[in-house]
């Protein structure tokens, strides 16, 4: 985890290119895939699930309008959502973490990076957790290690399958090892989950990086992610700076994993419902 | 606190962040007790034993079979090198995917044959590289983490130098969790979170304060149990006392969680992971 967090806290001060393209309120969005650089209608981009028309470029997802892509008729009620950060450590770098936490609630609408939702896919009751990129980089801390394992109890106690919708840089270093401790906490709630024969979906959004892949991300009894997403250990400038080389095309995305053995499927937003429809009438009825 | 002449000097001005890397410099001293000084001390019989069955050995890791005051454990621990051409071999002490493969292989052969297990913690972190990343870094962390949360045997964990993020919680997750009093535990190193956040690798000792990673620090934020006293200027400079102070602890730790029995040993272990964290529950 040590090795991600300068890429994610650059991503979480200044919005990356894409977020500010989403926020333009124009008429037209330009395809971040520089070799693509197509006009789209916002219009045509949303009714899209925010994937370009012409090269199938996955536009970054809120974790809101990922709950609402995912669930039946985009149907859910949210749950935990009482759950708030606090400053443990009374961090303070160039600015206090208070003040960090505040503005990116206020961005957001958000407590902190993750939303948990309950509803049906495919008509069987599921629990859906999301994290959110424009909350400080989708940086876990207390809060969504609290509300993951949560998630996961409450479905070991109704027998609910889980999914959850990674995209964060790690572990958020202004809770120290409050947050490197969620790791351990959420994986060993997984161990139960798994011990009670429940499905849990894994799926992995562009970035997936640090702490977070390094835990539940990776634990899916499917891992499955969106294409071209950027998903690893460390952060490629880390790499970069450790072994001093470039590093080949295409490393560290979704491709290159699927290639390495160590996730089960990419897929395509667009069949990303249906997929996980059948995915779950595989796992077994609901219970 | 203890200091010796080559931390000192490079004191910065503030002084709690001064005392906060003063145990960074200790812990990652080149004279510092590695994992293979302390189980020549504190095991008879140990034979080790390794590789993951699948790709590699990774002399990050050693691990193996040892007797401990007359009870057979299994040990898994990071190991440093102390000399140019060693500290190369080893990695620096920071596996690779093979390495954490290999550590949770030999727990679960502890856990076939009913042998706790004794984990020594010391490592700036997992090895960022391409080959890491191919072959599963994230993965075989993450597979440590769950399986270590319900193996049935004792787990004893120790950071006795750096316990470098999730690196070191690979083999971190146990009954007892406890650091030396020198050692530091943290989520990010000092150099890596000032070189983010304050975009000034100088800042490191500001940071390493500030990320509240020494020993005291920990157990005020309930994630350690217990500190394990070293000699009187630090483990450096009397290996056999800080070996025997190391002991002490492991003794005592086991006798304690073999008490129960491994239901209630999984119970519990969850129980303490599960509290660690802050939040506040609104209206
Ligand atoms: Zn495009």
């Amino acid at each position: 985890m040590a090795w991600f967090k300068r890429q994610t806290d650059k991503l979480g001060e200044v919005a990356p290119p894409e977020e500010r393209t989403v926020k333009t309120e124009g008429i037209f969005v330009k395809c971040e895939n520089d070799n693509c650089g197509a006009t789209i209608y916002r219009k045509d981009l949303k009714s899209n699930l925010s994937v370009c028309p012409t090269c199938g470029h996955h536009f970054r997802l809120s974790a809101r309008d990922r709950l609402q892509m995912l669930f039946d008729d985009g149907q859910y009620t949210e749950r935990d959502a009482n759950i708030a950060p606090t400053n443990p450590l009374n961090f303070v770098d160039q600015a206090p973490y208070s003040d960090r936490l505040r503005k990116s609630q206020k961005q957001t609408g958000m407590l902190d990076a993750l939303l948990t939702g309950e509803g049906r896919l495919g008509g069987r009751p599921v629990v859906i957790c999301a994290m959110e990129f424009g909350f400080m980089g989708g940086s876990m801390g207390s809060v969504v290690g609290e509300k993951i394992t949560l998630a996961i109890e409450y479905c070991l106690a109704k027998r609910y399958p889980l999914i959850v919708v990674s995209c964060s840089g790690g572990a958020r270093m202004q809770e120290g090892a409050l947050s490197l401790m969620q790791m351990a906490k959420i994986s060993a709630a997984l161990a139960r989950l798994d011990d009670a024969g429940l499905p849990y979906v894994s799926l992995l959004t562009n970035p997936t990086t640090g702490g977070v892949t390094a835990s539940f991300a990776m634990l899916g009894d499917f891992n499955i992610a969106e294409p071209g997403a950027l998903i690893g250990f460390a952060g490629p400038r880390v790499i970069e700076q450790t072994i001093r080389q470039k590093l080949p095309k295409g490393f560290q995305r979704s491709e290159f994993l699927l290639e390495h053995g160590m996730l089960d499927a990419v897929v395509d937003r667009r069949e990303l419902r249906d997929f996980l429809c059948k995915l779950l009438i595989f796992t077994g009825p609901a219970q | 606190m203890n200091t010796s002449n080559d931390v000192t000097q490079n004191a910065p001005q503030n002084l709690v962040a001064s005392e906060s890397f003063q145990r960074v410099q200790l812990a990652r001293h080149e004279r510092r007790p590695y994992a293979l000084d302390y189980i020549q001390r504190i095991f008879t019989d140990f034979y080790e034993i390794h590789g993951d069955r699948s790709f590699k050995d990774d002399p990050a890791i050693v691990a193996g079979f040892a007797n401990f005051q007359g009870q057979p454990v299994v040990v898994i621990a990071h190991q440093k090198g102390r000399d140019v051409k060693e500290r190369q071999a080893r990695n620096f002490g920071m596996p690779k995917p093979e390495g954490y493969r290999k550590a949770i292989r030999v727990m679960q052969i502890a856990e076939k044959f009913n042998r706790p297990v004794i984990t020594l913690v010391d490592t700036p972190g997992a090895y960022p590289g391409i080959d890491a990343e191919e072959r599963g870094q994230a993965e075989a962390i993450a597979y440590n983490l769950r399986e270590m949360a319900r193996l049935k045997v004792p787990i004893i964990v120790t950071i006795t130098g750096e316990g470098g993020s999730g690196g070191a919680l690979a083999i971190g997750v146990g009954d007892v969790v406890a650091m030396l009093e020198n050692s530091v535990y943290s989520v990010i190193t000092p150099e890596g979170c000032a070189a983010i956040l304050w975009k000034d690798a100088a800042m490191a000792p500001q940071a390493a304060a500030n990320m509240k990673m020494t020993a005291p620090d920990l157990l005020r934020l309930g994630i350690i149990d217990r500190i394990v006293p070293e000699p009187a200027g630090g483990a450096q400079d009397d290996w056999d006392t800080a070996a025997t102070l190391l002991a002490e602890h492991l003794s005592e730790a086991l006798r304690q969680v073999q008490q129960m029995d491994w239901a209630a040993r999984i119970e519990a272990r969850y129980r303490k992971f599960r509290l660690m964290g802050a939040v506040d529950i609104t209206a």
